[in-house]
């Protein structure tokens, strides 16, 4: 087998089926012919165009943590909450394992995803190769599953209605800014990071 | 043919095919991304059964322990994880109470136990198909993150009503100990690997 160039082969991640790469075309994707995973895929969308999104993004999550995500009214008493403001409290009602649970999964760790995609994206389009492009493009990878921004949007959805059983729910700007971020995080998620590793290492292969 | 059996490994960062001749069970360091690149997962059976298994465990105070406190001018209710599902159910929103009861109930439980068999139909020597439990280990993998659902909404619920005396809604410790029991089997399924499927099975199945 050592005669074949590593470089144009591909080797299933659920299986390890190895299969020889093909070059595809944009938006094409390859699969395992023995499992069905998705062995690589070219990719829809061009750094720059990602970079936008990312920056679009961003400033979503900004405005979704800036403003209350409900608004609520009981008795004449008005009541608003942040995501951040959620986790402080659960935080001094003691609950510190939740609140550190929600913090991470819900607020850190889609920051940290937008914030290093937005780094790496720019890198790739300047041509930039600082010292902690391999270190943060790994540590992305990592973390990516733990980041579930369109878990918590269905919690805010179920706190809306369970909440219109009690009081008056006005849906704060937050609410529309979460939408947004939901919907920019999933064609995010669906960018492939493995187009971001350094282009010498395949991509003579799949032009 | 298997990555394995031509003296290759797949790297699970950037998918690079990487040359592991002479390697043993040693790590090699993939040559695009620098991550170590094992054959198998390490220790994936072993990690699997302890993450599962902690999960199990903690699933028992995540059901037995209140997971919200609702203080309101006619005393406190505390609700379990099913308890906040049966109020859905009598309150009008039974639309609610099945996703929740699917995030909180099947899904926890379906995961467990499909895991604990996918753990042991790799363990196994022989007949063990493995297209259907590739199947499964995809599904598993895809669902889990979704019973952070319920987490969410008390926090959300414990950050808004916060109307001092006239009404109070608080997160319980079941809340984390419930969080902890999908953190948990998130680590247990990121830990398996689903190649000791193959390994096993018979082959070959295709040209």
């Amino acid at each position: 087998m050592s005669s074949v160039d590593q470089a144009g082969l591909a080797a299933c991640p659920e299986c390890d089926e190895l299969h020889v790469r093909r070059p595809l075309r944009r938006g094409e994707r390859a699969r395992c012919a023995r499992c069905g995973t998705t062995l690589y895929r070219m990719q829809r969308r061009r750094p720059e165009q990602m970079l936008a999104i990312v920056t679009a993004a961003l400033i979503a999550f900004v405005l979704a943590n800036t403003f209350p995500i409900l608004v609520l009214r009981s008795q004449g008493m008005i009541n608003e909450a942040t995501l951040l403001g959620s986790v402080a409290t659960l935080w001094a009602e003691g609950q510190q394992v939740a609140a550190v649970m929600v913090f991470f999964t819900a607020w850190l760790f889609p920051l940290f995803d937008l914030l290093s995609m937005f780094l790496l994206l720019l890198a790739v389009e300047t041509g930039w190769r600082p010292a902690f492009f391999a270190p943060l493009l790994r540590a992305l990878q990592a973390m990516r599953p733990w980041g579930m921004i369109e878990v918590l949007m269905l919690g805010v959805v179920v706190s809306l209605i369970k909440l219109s059983n009690m009081a008056d729910v006005v849906p704060g700007a937050a609410l529309w800014a979460f939408m947004a971020l939901t919907v920019l995080l999933a064609v995010i998620l669906s960018y492939d990071l493995r187009a971001l590793w350094r282009p010498g290492c395949r991509r003579a292969v799949a032009p | 043919m298997n990555a394995r059996d031509a003296g290759l490994r797949a790297c699970l960062v950037c998918r690079a095919v990487c040359d592991a001749t002479g390697a043993g069970t040693a790590p090699v360091w993939c040559p695009c991304c620098g991550a170590a690149v094992h054959s198998r997962k390490a220790d994936s059976l072993t990690r699997t059964w302890a993450f599962l298994v902690a999960a199990a465990i903690l699933y028992i105070p995540a059901n037995l322990l209140p997971a919200m406190h609702t203080t309101t001018l006619f005393g406190t209710t505390r609700n379990t994880i099913i308890g906040g599902v049966a109020y859905f159910w009598t309150s009008g929103s039974p639309e609610l109470a099945v996703l929740i009861f699917t995030v909180s109930v099947i899904i926890p439980t379906t995961k467990m136990s499909a895991l604990a068999y996918l753990a042991y139909g790799a363990r196994r020597s022989t007949g063990a198909d493995a297209h259907r439990l590739g199947r499964l280990y995809k599904v598993v993998e895809r669902v889990g993150r979704w019973s952070m659902l319920d987490v969410f909404v008390i926090a959300l619920m414990a950050g808004m009503v916060q109307f001092q005396s006239l009404a109070m809604v608080e997160a319980g410790p079941g809340a984390a100990a419930f969080g902890a029991v999908v953190v948990l089997s998130m680590l247990a399924t990121s830990s398996f690997d689903p190649r000791l499927l193959w390994d096993k099975h018979g082959r070959p199945d295709h040209a």
